[in-house]
């Protein structure tokens, strides 16, 4: 009777760690005392790198300081901890309406919080709406947003598009040359992918309005890593304006060379990858006068709050562009559930409607979009500061000509 | 305007050169198609980093020690997971399929593994960042050294291949290695030298990149991509021909950028790909 075979053993394995995993998912899903939240994010793949800066630091800090709170309020005083369902979308748009199905299907999660990246936010937008979540796109930035915003009406669009930082920036350029400190030519680079493209088409028509001449205008492609011969013909153009609608290997890169090569128009600006903690790194500490996309108002409490309890929990500061306003985003959330619960369809009324308390200030949505946006920062004293808007308050001076590297 | 090109081409292309010269000796002595390559230069320039910031090693240093090191991984890469894949195939082309499987799902571990030490987050050192003037050009001193690097490297390996025994034996071995064998070539042996050769020179490769270009976890594949380019243009196997292509790929890419549009490197790169497989598919300085 010893023939206990190898077959059968495996087999009552298998069910033994069947009923145990039952068991233990039944617990979870029986405690009525917990809100199951899941997102599908970029843990490899190309997207990791923007996700790993700007989104996941986010909701892990998010989640952890609302369950030390004793858990997210509901409207009846009552509160509840955050159970988080995680996936990795591997940077593919399949694993990620795979896994984002799954999450409102079969794990039935109570809130699913988007995915990092424009391209992405669109990719999922039909889906979240399908199934009825609202979906907080915070890291899109696209000019179509008042469109999609009326075709999905729970999503919302919390970064502006290319457009909005395009207009931005030349605003800061003309008050410096009507100043007279910057001559009219600027030298702009963009990499030919959305985020370029969307900026560059932005951005000839409002400098072209504002009386600016493009001597060099220039695109070049996704993955371009040497700088060297597009740098040196910006040198040679005669603008007192460096413009690059970039990407963060990109920008990283112009900057390194135009340090090597001793190029120091008064105007330094580069796009995604700018506002990062580690850019006055890259630069060698000498970001002094660097501007790009975003910026926070770097004097605000609560935005010293943020940036401390960010270092604290995940090593760095967060960016100084999409960080804060992804942090913010989950605010919404969290004081929306507090005014509602977790009815879809209040809550998206809410997040519609409402008026936050949040690390950027107080928000409220226009047409489910964030629009008091910073549009140009700058390196000042180690800190990247708002430029742009120069009316809103909190904004910083620019600080223009640029000092040397 | 011309020299600006030609200078800055030049030190493009010994970059890019230098990237290439590992995955040719890999697939040409060894015969493993290494999609992993880019992976492990990663793996150095990151390791480098850690060198630099965490003991304060400067890089030029690291670079002694990670090459070595780059030797005993790939010897112990070749003897664990390469070696049954080989003596599987046996004589059939099966081998070139496998280690293609095989180093895709390697390409994955080692970005998997790079993620979880090193993190999403972009990594940077600046070492000897100034610019140095040549011929009126300003070119970064950390560039120069690069391609420096390239030119000695490949230098060594050029009159290694062509003037040694065991250059000798590595010949035989890429050129036929069924019957290198029967001269008492080891070809186990060489094949396995060949391919921890090869990771030493990529390990090479990733820590200049490391010393001036800014990189993540997840930017292998645009290296490994670069060099497969360069190596079936120069002829697989072939190091002068990696080190020719290259370099004339970094004055291709500089001239077009300059003269034409920076919007068109990469289409011009790939047309010239594109021809060379349609009327050289053995390379520029293959074997025809």
């Amino acid at each position: 009777m010893n023939n206990f075979s190898r077959r059968a053993a495996l087999r009552s394995f298998a069910l033994v760690s069947t009923a145990a995993s039952m068991l233990l998912t039944g617990g979870v899903f029986a405690a009525d005392d917990t809100v199951t939240i899941g997102y599908a994010i970029a843990r490899t793949g190309a997207n990791a790198t923007g996700a790993g800066i700007t989104t996941i630091p986010n909701y892990e800090l998010w989640v952890k300081t609302v369950n030390e709170a004793g858990g997210l309020a509901m409207p009846d005083g009552s509160k509840r901890m955050i159970e988080v369902v995680e996936y990795d979308n591997r940077s593919s748009n399949e694993d990620l309406v795979r896994a984002i199905e799954r999450l409102a299907s079969q794990d039935k999660v109570d809130l699913i919080l988007p995915p990092w990246g424009t391209g992405t936010n669109l990719a999922v937008a039909p889906l979240f709406a399908k199934y009825g979540y609202p979906q907080l796109a915070v890291t899109a930035v696209t000019d179509k947003a008042p469109e999609f915003a009326a075709r999905w009406d729970r999503s919302f669009w919390m970064l502006g598009g290319g457009h909005d930082y395009a207009t931005g920036l030349v605003d800061v350029l003309a008050a410096a040359r009507d100043a007279g400190t910057i001559n009219g030519k600027v030298a702009v680079v963009s990499v030919a992918d959305g985020f370029g493209i969307d900026l560059i088409k932005g951005a000839r028509p409002a400098f072209e309005e504002a009386g600016f001449e493009l001597v060099y205008d220039e695109s070049y492609p996704l993955g371009t890593s040497d700088f060297a011969a597009i740098m040196s013909e910006a040198q040679a153009s005669g603008a007192d304006s460096f413009v690059a609608f970039s990407y963060p290997p990109g920008s990283f890169g112009m900057t390194k060379t135009a340090q090597a090569m001793g190029y120091n128009p008064a105007v330094f600006y580069i796009s995604v990858g700018g506002a990062f903690p580690i850019y006055p790194g890259i630069a060698g500490g000498k970001a002094e006068g660097v501007m790009a996309i975003g910026g926070v108002d770097a004097s605000s409490d609560a935005i010293k709050g943020y940036f401390a309890a960010h270092t604290a929990a995940a090593g760095n500061p967060p960016d100084s562009w999409a960080s804060a306003i992804t942090y913010a985003s989950l605010e919404m959330l969290e004081q929306a559930v507090a005014r509602v619960g977790l009815d879809h369809a209040a809550l998206a009324g809410e997040l519609s409607t409402g008026t936050f308390e949040t690390v950027i200030g107080a928000v409220k949505l226009e047409d489910n979009q964030l629009r008091d946006l910073w549009t140009v920062g700058q390196w000042q004293d180690g800190s990247f500061r708002a430029v742009s808007p120069a009316d809103r308050a909190g904004a910083s001076d620019p600080i223009i000509p640029k000092p040397e590297w | 305007m011309l020299t600006t090109t030609l200078i800055l081409g030049l030190v493009l292309g010994g970059t890019y050169a230098l990237l290439a010269l590992g995955l040719t000796l890999q697939y040409g002595i060894s015969r493993i198609m290494n999609l992993a390559y880019g992976e492990m230069t990663l793996a150095a320039a990151f390791v480098l980093v850690a060198l630099f910031q965490g003991l304060g090693l400067p890089p030029l240093i690291g670079l002694l020690v990670i090459a070595p090191a780059g030797y005993a991984v790939g010897w112990m890469l070749y003897a664990v997971m390469m070696r049954p894949l080989v003596a599987r195939a046996g004589t059939s082309g099966r081998l070139e399929v496998d280690s293609i499987l095989a180093t895709f799902g390697l390409l994955f571990l080692i970005q998997g593994l790079l993620l979880l030490v090193f993190g999403a987050n972009f990594t940077s050192i600046s070492y000897l960042t100034h610019g140095v003037n040549i011929l009126g050009v300003p070119v970064a001193l950390n560039r120069l050294i690069a391609f420096g690097i390239c030119l000695v490297a490949g230098g060594a390996l050029v009159i290694a291949l062509t003037r040694t025994r065991w250059g000798l034996a590595l010949r035989a071995v890429a050129q036929t290695p069924n019957s290198a064998p029967l001269v008492g070539i080891d070809v186990n042996r060489v094949a396995r030298q060949g391919f921890a050769l090869g990771t030493a020179l990529a390990a090479v490769g990733g820590a200049s990149i490391a010393t001036y270009q800014t990189f993540s976890a997840t930017d292998g594949v645009i290296f490994t991509m670069k060099a497969l380019v360069i190596v079936i243009m120069g002829g697989v196997g072939n190091v002068a021909g990696a080190l020719i292509a290259g370099l004339a790929l970094g004055l291709i890419e500089t001239f077009v950028a300059t003269a034409i549009d920076p919007g068109l490197t990469l289409a011009a790169t790939f047309t010239i790909f594109l021809a060379v497989l349609l009327w050289r598919p053995q390379g520029l300085f293959g074997r025809g």
